[in-house]
């Protein structure tokens, strides 16, 4: 059984006539590393949240299968729960919620969904701290309120801390490699690569060929105009790199 | 039968209340200092009635039809009420140092826990030091905006009782005094207590009330505190209304604030079906500092009205109103507050602020902020702000598998958190205790939501 199979997934914003996925299909093997790339405003956030269960957007048509489960009835958490993890093109702030409170909500929502008890703080203490320095996170920013204060980078470095956390079966990335310079990009990835595994799977979202230097693609999807239109392997993105998009989006056209 | 046209038509609240004091006045006379107070509150009740919504002040709070009934009065607790009011009060933490206790508002000297009062603090019948000393007289009558209050006047005219705590001048407690007014199990009563504090010249001091009673009672409460914070001091004033579910809370309090002083008020409202918090604070001094603040939680059908009057009567002082109130169910709240600058008052710091957050589409919210300036040189503002918890943040909790209502919790936390956090920043840190026991309030508020 695949991981994730997308079959025909057609969504719209939830309060406006304006519909950004037109029947996409995509799939991902268990420990495959997929990259979909492509245009801005193509639709690569809106999958990411349609997956994820954000309100804004409406599912009109379609399924999303994560270990055969369509998972588009859950809520969001539900989701989390089975498995998912978005980490966000935009982290949020989340001034007076202090970080080391919402890790702790974290993995101890999922312990308790697990049916395991919530995990002794000096555990927590230390298993928190021990990633948190391998991604670069200083114990002054886990002290602080979620992303207060974090530089882009900061955010980003965060959201992969949560992934490796959480250790989902399947993780999407959204343009982590934005607004990171190249010594942030190596951690990042270092992260991502260290959790590369059999059971489970990627979805890298980027715009550019760099990070994928660094997290090396089993496949490479491009999404335009809400679906994928063109599917092939590492080459395709140097490919993209090279030529741009507009080659590829005018054929499939 | 002719009806006589200027006798107003009493509600049967208004006619038991009149009745009470009949019978009050003629269970025995009050001391000499009580009986002023007690006749000047009663003709005022009697001249206006309960205040109802076309009364400006009482507008989103109709006490007429709010209080259908008035209870008796809350008669002296006997021994076996007093033995089940320690009971209920050992369950309390403690939050300071030395405990005082009130019953039914009687002070209850054997119920007193926490050690002996701290040096420098003493606790002494109001009616005996009114008597021998003419500024606690003009103390305990109040400002012109409190006299004319209908609660307070109530209050005066069922007082059989008071306590007057004294700081003295340059002491510095360690702990807040914990001051718990509990009302006793049984038939329902009107409780009535009043308390004045007054903190020397250059004493730091902390006090915080807590008040409850039992569940399931339909009693009635009417509290006033009159405090003076005299130059160079600080007060640090804790609240805890957590009434029982069906009480009726009425709490005023008043407060001058001399030169170079800092008062800092913080009231959490959790309890009672219907409560209205009253604040009439005035600067007497120049320099000083006060911080109001409050956080209202309110579920079911409960109404909570704050209702503050915050004046610059001197120059160059700082105020600052923080309230907040979160809504569940298809609660009420209310926020009225009003900062008046007189003219002499230049350099007047003022800002007050109301934020609410909706947990339900069932709850509803007025606010009346007012800004009365008759001073030019002035920096004064007010905001307000009523809505939704934050979707986007919502999202962001929940996609990390946090479930909804721990995500609500953990936001509703942050934002009351707001109000508590830098409460009693000032030079003593007397009130940790009951900063953390307010935090841990929120939380399980947050938590017994179904
Ligand atoms: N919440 C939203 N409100 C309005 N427009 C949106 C929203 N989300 C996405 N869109 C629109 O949908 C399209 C796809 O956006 P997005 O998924 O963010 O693209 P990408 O991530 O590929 O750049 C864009 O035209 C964008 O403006
Ligand atoms: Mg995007």
């Amino acid at each position: 059984m695949s991981l994730l199979e997308i079959k025909n997934l057609t969504a719209k914003l939830a309060d406006e006539d304006k519909q950004i996925l037109n029947g996409l299909n995509l799939t991902v093997e268990k420990g495959q590393v997929a990259a979909i790339m492509g245009p801005n405003g193509s639709g690569k956030s809106t999958l990411s949240y349609v997956l994820a269960g954000r309100e804004d957007y409406e599912v009109t048509d379609g399924e999303a299968l994560l270990d055969g489960e369509n998972i588009l009835e859950l809520s969001p958490d539900e989701r989390a729960a089975k498995g998912l993890f978005l980490a966000f093109q935009y982290p949020i702030e989340i001034p007076g919620v202090g970080q080391m409170t919402f890790l702790k909500a974290a993995v101890n929502a999922q312990r308790r969904k697990n049916g395991l008890d919530d995990m002794p703080t000096p555990e927590f203490m230390k298993l928190v701290n021990g990633r948190a320095k391998e991604l670069g996170i200083s114990p002054d920013m886990l002290r602080r309120s979620v992303n207060v204060g974090f530089s882009g980078g900061e955010k980003k470095r965060n959201e992969i801390l949560q992934m490796a956390l959480l250790q989902p079966k399947l993780a999407i990335l959204d343009e982590t490699d934005s607004g990171l310079d190249i010594d942030a990009l190596k951690i990042v990835a270092d992260g991502v690569n260290a959790m590369r595994s059999p059971d489970r799977g990627f979805v890298v979202i980027t715009h550019y060929q760099r990070l994928l230097d660094y997290i090396k693609p089993d496949v490479v999807h491009v999404l335009s105009a809400g679906r994928i239109i063109k599917t092939g392997g590492p080459d395709l993105a140097l490919e993209l790199e090279a030529k741009g998009y507009a080659d590829i989006v005018g054929k499939a056209a | 039968m002719v009806m006589n046209a200027i006798t107003p038509i009493r509600t049967p609240a208004e006619q038991a209340l009149i009745g009470a004091f009949g019978a009050l006045r003629d269970s025995g006379p009050a001391s000499a200092a009580l009986e002023g107070l007690r006749i000047d509150g009663f003709s005022r009740f009697e001249a206006s009635g309960l205040p109802h919504r076309r009364v400006e002040d009482w507008k989103y709070t109709d006490l007429r039809a709010l209080m259908r009934e008035a209870r008796p009065l809350a008669g002296a607790p006997d021994a076996s009420v007093l033995l089940a009011a320690k009971v209920a009060v050992g369950r309390l933490p403690r939050v300071g140092g030395s405990r005082i206790v009130l019953v039914d508002g009687f002070h209850a000297p054997d119920l007193a826990d926490g050690g002996a009062l701290p040096e420098g603090v003493t606790v002494s019948d109001l009616a005996a030091a009114m008597a021998q000393r003419p500024e606690i007289s003009a103390l305990v009558t109040g400002q012109p905006a409190t006299r004319a209050n209908i609660a307070f006047a109530l209050n005066n005219a069922f007082l059989t009782e008071g306590l007057l705590i004294e700081v003295a001048p340059g002491t510095e407690l360690g702990h807040a005094l914990d001051l718990v007014s509990i009302t006793s199990d049984g038939a329902p009563r009107l409780v009535t207590s009043r308390i004045v504090v007054v903190v020397g010249a250059g004493a730091s001091a902390g006090i915080v009330e807590t008040h409850l009673g039992p569940a399931g009672v339909e009693y009635q409460k009417n509290v006033v505190m009159q405090v003076v914070v005299r130059d160079g001091a600080t007060l640090e004033h804790g609240r805890r209304q957590i009434e029982g579910d069906q009480a009726l809370h009425l709490a005023t309090l008043e407060a001058s604030v001399g030169a170079e002083a800092h008062f800092d008020s913080l009231t959490l409202t959790t309890g009672a079906a219907v409560s209205r918090s009253q604040l009439f604070v005035r600067f007497a001094g120049e320099h000083s500092n006060v911080t109001l603040r409050g956080v209202s939680m309110l579920k079911g059908r409960q109404h909570a009205d704050t209702a503050l009057v915050m004046e610059h009567a001197v120059p160059h002082c700082q105020s600052r109103e923080t309230f907040k109130h979160i809504l569940d169910g298809e609660a009420h709240g209310v926020f009225q507050g009003k900062i008046i600058v007189q003219p002499v008052a230049q350099k007047t710091d003022g800002r007050m602020m109301s934020q609410t957050i909706m947990l339900a589409e069932g709850p509803s919210m007025d606010n009346k902020p007012e800004l009365e300036i008759f001073a030019d040189d002035v920096a004064c503002a007010h905001g307000c702000t009523c809505g939704e918890l934050d979707a986007d943040l919502m999202f962001y909790l929940k996609a990390r598998g946090i479930p909804h209502k721990e995500a609500e919790a953990l936001l509703v936390e942050a934002f009351a958190r707001e109000a508590i956090e830098d409460f009693g920043g000032g030079p003593l840190a007397v009130v940790e205790e009951l900063r953390e026991a307010m935090l841990t309030s929120v939380t399980e508020w947050m938590r017994a939501r179904t």
